[in-house]
């Protein structure tokens, strides 16, 4: 066996590389996480995890289970798909707490609220209420006339 | 505000309902979601949208997104019909607070909200060199973040601008279509906040979502569809000047 | 927004690579070209260019040595970067990075220079001292077979390696101009001639460099240049550069034929921002004037010191203009909108992370490598340990 006699250097060579991964084998098997490819190539548990984030947005139904008569009201007016959080802001914290009147929510600026949406732009769709800030009605405050749980005028909201 | 008895019998165990999803902590404690049920997309009403910008501020808040990136932006189109391959588009700050007042000056004015739109052949996900995003069973594309190495290849790879690198954490960071939201039956941040029900979350498996009825009775359209990347993000009434 | 001109998506605003990644195809391109210049000589037969076969190898593993800094220094987490041994993404073209590079340095390149080197060493194991003597010992493993025979497995087993090593230098940094060339999101990017025209550039910049190389050290040992060695290393860099160009050409003229909905928005860049980076550095400075230069050299005779003074100059303004080409690639890929309404504009930092000190550093970084593999391998020992090739 004299090939081995005069290459037993590349055997060693060789030998290094076989050692390096059966280190690598046995790392990767600790180290790679445990639901690595549950679903796909990536970590299963990252789904749960994503899923398990603090929510702050309490939704609409969960409103109402209290406020249903704002719900009604606001139901059969122009306001009817806007969602309470939409004006009143995230109140998960409201809706979750034990006790709902320690974290009330604060009532926003309702002429910068208003505005908002309701400033007149070129850019908004044709049919949507629009209302120039110079020259209706400035100064005043919008809740004036408008209720904002049922806006409309004709629709008998006006306080 | 005044309950009756009545109503609160039949509020209560809806209440208790809402509350536990708004309590609840992963998929398996709300025992009602399996991922394999639904296909998550959402229908986005060019028509119906103000540009108010609530959507974009919903979502800074439900996902504590860093001031000057974002999960989800509105763009406001303003084309002349001479010319529809070079119309002006603005975001200021992503339409956050809004846009400045537009001037009638004969040419279209629209606004388009933008978002990810958890394509079904993710270029994104394709090119994730460790697997730290993915599209879940349900159809949501998703960032490990504990896995991400940041190496920022998959902002490279999405075609529609909708992935940053987050500034403090370093790993890659993009709209989640709230899923911890929509596994408890609740809608997205940004559909809950739309007044004017531009945005609204569709579950194509689901085959009571208003959004079968919809795509069978109007034409809707795919950013990009040329890079034929599977979006579920689909939008009615858009323009072919939006890029 | 301070540096945008038209519309961005606002994610797009900030660029998500750096100069570092540009540094990153510069290094790995220096490696390739080096191993093919160095292959020239092993399987080509090329005995003009003997003079620099250890040279180019040892140039080689300096660059590569320094090629994974550049990319752990950019990741937001490189500690987690094992990830791509454990859990590599079997559709990501940047997946494979750990292993191609670990199987180019060690099955490849270091293989072949210990298989080079080995007599060398084992002497130098005999004859030295103290850690120096540890270190060429532990080089040995082991073995202190330097039999005629052993050396003639050496040599064929190297001749082997070279022969491999060929499609791994070009796997090397081909997968780089996948990376690029596979994102059909950025047209400047999308193209299936990017991993061709990587592979030439960085043949064309490893030459160059090798050249370079070879010519500066040489000169600071005193010693006098082969001339027939730098003229044929010369001759093969002109017609590789030629290659570069023609493919480079290819690629424009094929953009501004189709003329596709990105063109207009590339073609402003070009003319605009990427003016001096595209124009003045890659193409006139970079690509046509040493063209110019080398052809002169290969149709006029000229003098001697003449023309070294042109190798040295084409070699110099090669290297620019492989550089500027890796910087119009990657940085240029991102400083349009992927909406083709805008533009932005890269602040590359003086001392942060990825900043313009770094870069410099990391530049020079691979010479003082190559300093001391030089100094522990010497490259022209009294007496050459290069085996006979006769026969093989």
């Amino acid at each position: 066996m004299s090939v081995f006699k005069d290459a037993g250097h590349l055997f060693r060579f060789a030998g290094l590389f076989v050692l390096a991964f059966l280190v690598f084998l046995v790392v990767r098997h600790y180290v790679v996480p445990k639901s690595f490819g549950q679903y796909g190539h990536y970590r299963g548990a990252a789904i749960g995890e994503i899923a398990a984030r603090p929510v702050k947005f309490a939704g609409h139904e969960t409103c109402e289970t209290c406020h249903s008569d704002v719900a009604d009201k606001k139901k059969i007016g122009k306001h009817a798909h806007v969602n309470c959080e939409a004006c009143h802001g995230a109140l998960a914290s409201h809706a979750n707490a034990d006790d709902p009147t320690a974290v009330m929510p604060v009532l926003p600026d309702m002429a910068v609220l208003c505005a908002q949406c309701h400033r007149a732009s070129a850019a908004k769709p044709k049919g949507f209420p629009q209302f120039d800030p110079a020259s209706h009605y400035p100064g005043s405050p919008c809740k004036t006339c408008h209720h904002p749980h049922s806006p409309g005028i004709d629709a008998g909201g006006a306080k | 505000m005044k309950i009756s008895r009545r109503q609160m019998l039949i509020l209560l165990p809806a209440a208790a309902v809402a509350w536990e999803s708004v309590m609840a902590g992963t998929p398996e404690d709300a025992p009602n979601y399996k991922l394999t049920d639904h296909w998550w997309g959402m229908l986005i009403d060019i028509s119906k949208c103000i540009g108010c910008g609530n959507c974009v501020r919903a979502c800074q808040t439900e996902n504590d997104v860093p001031d000057g990136f974002f999960r989800t932006w509105v763009e406001r189109y303003h084309v002349s019909d001479e010319d529809m391959t070079r119309p002006d588009v603005i975001s200021p700050d992503g339409g956050k607070e809004g846009f400045p007042v537009a001037s009638e000056d004969g040419r279209k004015y629209f606004f388009v909200p933008k978002l990810c739109n958890h394509c079904s052949d993710s270029p994104c996900t394709q090119v994730c060199p460790v697997g730290a995003t993915f599209i879940s069973p349900d159809g949501v594309v998703l960032v490990d973040q504990t896995y991400c190495l940041g190496c920022a290849y998959c902002v490279q790879a999405c075609p529609y601008g909708c992935r940053y690198i987050h500034p403090e954490k370093k790993v890659a960071d993009k709209c989640t279509l709230c899923y911890h939201r929509i596994t408890k039956g609740l809608t997205t941040a940004c559909c809950e906040a739309c007044p004017t029900g531009a945005r609204q979350l569709a579950d194509l498996k689901n085959p009571n979502d208003p959004i079968h009825e919809f795509l069978k009775t109007h034409s809707v359209q795919v950013l990009k569809p040329q890079m034929a990347t599977g979006a579920k993000a689909f939008y009615y009434d858009l323009d072919g000047s939006v890029r | 927004m301070s540096g945008v001109e038209g519309f961005m998506y606002p994610n797009e605003i900030a660029l998500q690579w750096s100069v570092l990644i540009v540094l990153y195809p510069f290094i790995t391109g220096l490696v390739a070209g080096a191993f093919i210049l160095a292959s020239l000589e092993r399987i080509f037969r090329v005995d003009a260019v003997a003079p620099t076969y250890r040279l180019a190898l040892l140039t080689a593993l300096a660059f590569l040595l320094v090629a994974p800094l550049p990319l752990q220094l950019h990741l937001g987490h490189p500690e987690r970067s094992p990830e791509m041994y454990f859990t590599p993404h079997s559709t990501s073209a940047m997946a494979m990075f750990g292993y191609v590079y670990l199987w180019y340095l060690m099955a490849v390149l270091v293989l072949e220079i210990w298989l080079d080197y080995r007599r060398d060493i084992v002497l130098l194991s005999q004859s030295s001292k103290g850690l120096l003597r540890l270190i060429y010992k532990v080089m040995t493993l082991g073995s202190s077979n330097i039999s005629p025979r052993s050396l003639a497995i050496d040599d064929r087993v190297g001749w082997i390696v070279t022969l491999i090593g060929i499609p791994s230098a070009f796997l090397l940094h081909g997968y780089v101009g996948f990376i690029f060339g596979s994102v059909k999101a950025n047209p400047w990017w999308s193209s299936p001639l990017m991993p061709v025209v990587f592979i030439f550039s960085a043949m064309v910049s490893g030459i160059a460099g090798v050249m370079l190389l070879y010519m500066a050290i040489t000169k600071l040992r005193k010693q006098k240049i082969d001339i027939r060695c730098v003229d044929s290393i010369a001759m093969y860099l002109f017609y590789i550069f030629i290659i570069d160009f023609s493919l480079e050409m290819l690629d424009l003229v094929h953009r501004i034929y189709e003329a596709d909905e990105s063109f207009r928005s590339l073609n402003f860049m070009v003319h605009t921002q990427l003016y001096i980076p595209h124009i003045v550095i890659q193409i006139c400075l970079g690509t046509l004037t040493p063209l110019i230069l080398l052809f002169i050299t290969q149709v006029v005779k000229l003098p001697e010191i003449v023309r070294k003074r042109i190798y040295v100059i084409s070699g110099s303004l090669a290297l620019i203009g492989i550089f500027a080409m890796r910087w119009n690639v990657v940085i240029g890929g991102q400083l349009f909108s992927k909406s083709f309404l805008g533009y932005t504009t890269y602040k590359m930092g003086l001392v942060t992370r990825e900043g313009l000190l770094v870069a410099i550093a990391l530049t020079l970084l691979p010479l003082v490598f190559l300093w001391v593999l030089i100094k522990l391998l010497p490259p022209w020992p009294e007496k050459s340990a290069h085996a006979p090739a006769a026969g093989n």
